[in-house]
């Protein structure tokens, strides 16, 4: 498989605080990544330096085979941030004006939301048993429901790479089951990366093929089957490695 | 009287074609400035043209001329102050604020000459627009309507989530400086309209009614538009009936609509 994203001797500070120091990887087309990490690790930093929302300060990352500096085509890569709670209330936008701004990074302007493109967006939001709410003010919906809001916002450029951060904390356990299986779904019929940020260990071991374990530098990066044995406990082999990061809610 | 007989004077066909164009360019920015709470720009740039106008007024230009530029500067150095001397935006807003009427009061007080007319704009009147000033407010208005409508989803998506515009390749410095820019322009053709002291108010109040009503994006700036609208033309028939300024009844109205918003919105 084609590496998509590597990660070279990355550094990443705040002010004279290091957020990450020295960490590579290199994850190729179709991997399922668990990022695991203590909080104040550098997960998040790590998501938000690949997809240019922070400046890295040494060492280099390049998507599909370009410098990330240089790299433009943001449709394909989609992203699920962390805190859904940052909607503004007061903010007069639709579930579907909201999904919409997912296609933004594939068009040009004069941009334009074209009816294909609606038809897309009612598609998506019929799979994920929204299209009722589409004309609803995001305000006016739960925690859960604007998260799958934001999946739908992230998935409807039919991006390659999905990066999701701590992303089902706001799901109760059946759309957190949902959930997770549509992302096994696309990870397996349609080859998407998965970058998944969690600190359900349990979610990891069912799901990905991969581990990046970071607490401001590498802790590990390969396969799970290399971190942890087939049928142990994954919980039980972070305890081992020093884990006192990790809590498992997945049942 | 005659609402077709009050049409017919010409001061009042002038304030009818500038009044609106510059009343819809303001709500449609209001509605992107109070979401993204930065309201009272539009009071910091007005005090800003304060001292623009009596630069104007002082080396002998049309005040204008010298105010659009200055302004658009003004706003620039707010956005830049906040970023680099590390400055809240409410702090940088009342920083330039500051400098801009402190310049005015200076340039007036070394002058001895202009203060009526320097004056005269703090409270602005429609009904005494010129010709060459509707037509140069008609147009600046379509100019700033038409970049709004160029760069309609990336202004949307940016205030909506900024980091997330990020992500989608969107340069979101560049369209926070397009933003402040358009307010700028925006601010000193509202000074005619309603003066200095009530510029703010043309650009936050329609904003704020139509957020109390609107289910998405677009019916806000929309109904912000028509809001902005009504109040403008009636404002401008009721303050020559009722021999009233024109700007505070503009202003009023604008009020009086943000109650019924309120009301309605409480009662519905």
């Amino acid at each position: 498989m084609a590496t998509i994203i590597e990660v070279k001797n990355l550094s990443v500070r705040y002010g004279v605080s290091t957020a990450l120091q020295n960490v590579s990887c290199q994850i190729e087309q179709g991997d399922f990544v668990g990022l695991v990490g203590p909080n104040g690790g550098g997960k998040t930093t790590l998501a938000k330096t690949i997809l240019g929302l922070l400046s890295l300060h040494e060492g280099k990352i390049s998507l599909f085979g370009q410098d990330s500096a240089k790299f433009g085509e943001w449709q394909k890569i989609g992203y699920l941030p962390q805190k859904h709670t940052s909607i503004n209330p007061l903010f007069p936008a639709s579930v579907g004006e909201v999904v919409s701004l997912g296609l933004l990074s594939a068009k040009k302007r004069p941009k334009n939301i074209t009816t294909s493109d609606w038809q897309e967006i009612d598609a998506l939001l019929k799979d994920i048993g929204m299209i009722a709410l589409k004309g609803k003010l995001i305000s006016e919906l739960s925690g859960g429901q604007q998260q799958k809001v934001m999946l739908a916002r992230a998935l409807v450029s039919k991006p390659e790479i999905l990066i999701l951060d701590e992303p089902s904390t706001a799901l109760d356990p059946n759309s957190r089951k949902q959930f997770f299986a549509r992302l096994e779904k696309l990870n397996k019929e349609t080859k998407t990366t998965i970058i998944l940020i969690t600190h359900d260990t349990g979610y990891i071991g069912k799901y990905a093929n991969k581990l990046l374990y970071i607490d401001r530098e590498l802790i590990y990066f390969g396969k799970i089957a290399d971190f942890c044995p087939e049928g142990k406990d994954i919980a039980s082999c972070f305890e081992k490695k020093g884990g006192h990061i990790i809590w498992h809610q997945h049942s | 009287m005659d609402i077709i007989q009050i049409l017919q004077y010409s001061f009042i066909q002038k304030a009818f074609i500038a009044g609106p164009f510059v009343a819809i360019a303001c709500s449609t920015l209001g509605i992107f400035l109070v979401l993204r709470k930065m309201s009272l720009i539009g009071d910091g740039l007005s005090h800003v043209s304060f001292g623009a106008i009596a630069l104007g007024l002082f080396f002998g230009f049309y005040p204008f001329y010298i105010a659009v530029p200055l302004v658009a500067l003004a706003s620039i150095a707010i956005l830049k102050i906040s970023e680099k001397a590390r400055v809240y935006g409410d702090a940088a807003i009342g920083i330039v604020s500051a400098v801009g009427i402190a310049g005015g009061a200076i340039l007036a007080s070394l002058s001895k000459g202009f203060n009526v007319d320097l004056f005269s704009y703090l409270f602005g009147n429609i009904l005494a627009i010129s010709g060459s000033e509707a037509v140069m407010s008609v147009i600046l208005s379509l100019v700033v309507l038409a970049v709004i409508a160029f760069f309609y989803w990336d202004l949307f998506s940016a205030t909506f989530d900024e980091e997330y515009a990020k992500t989608t390749g969107i340069k979101t410095d560049f369209i926070n400086t397009l933003l402040t820019v358009l307010t700028a322009i925006t601010v000193v053709l509202s000074v005619k309209v309603v003066g200095i002291m009530l510029v703010s108010a043309l650009l936050i109040l329609p904003a704020v009614t139509a957020l109390q009503v609107s289910k998405n994006f677009k019916t806000a700036l929309v109904l912000g538009g028509l809001f902005a609208l009504s109040s403008v033309l009636s404002g401008i028939i009721l303050s020559y009936i009722l021999d009233l300024p024109a700007g505070a009844t503009i202003v009023m109205l604008n009020a009086f609509f943000f109650a019924l918003a309120f009301v309605w919105k409480k009662i519905a």
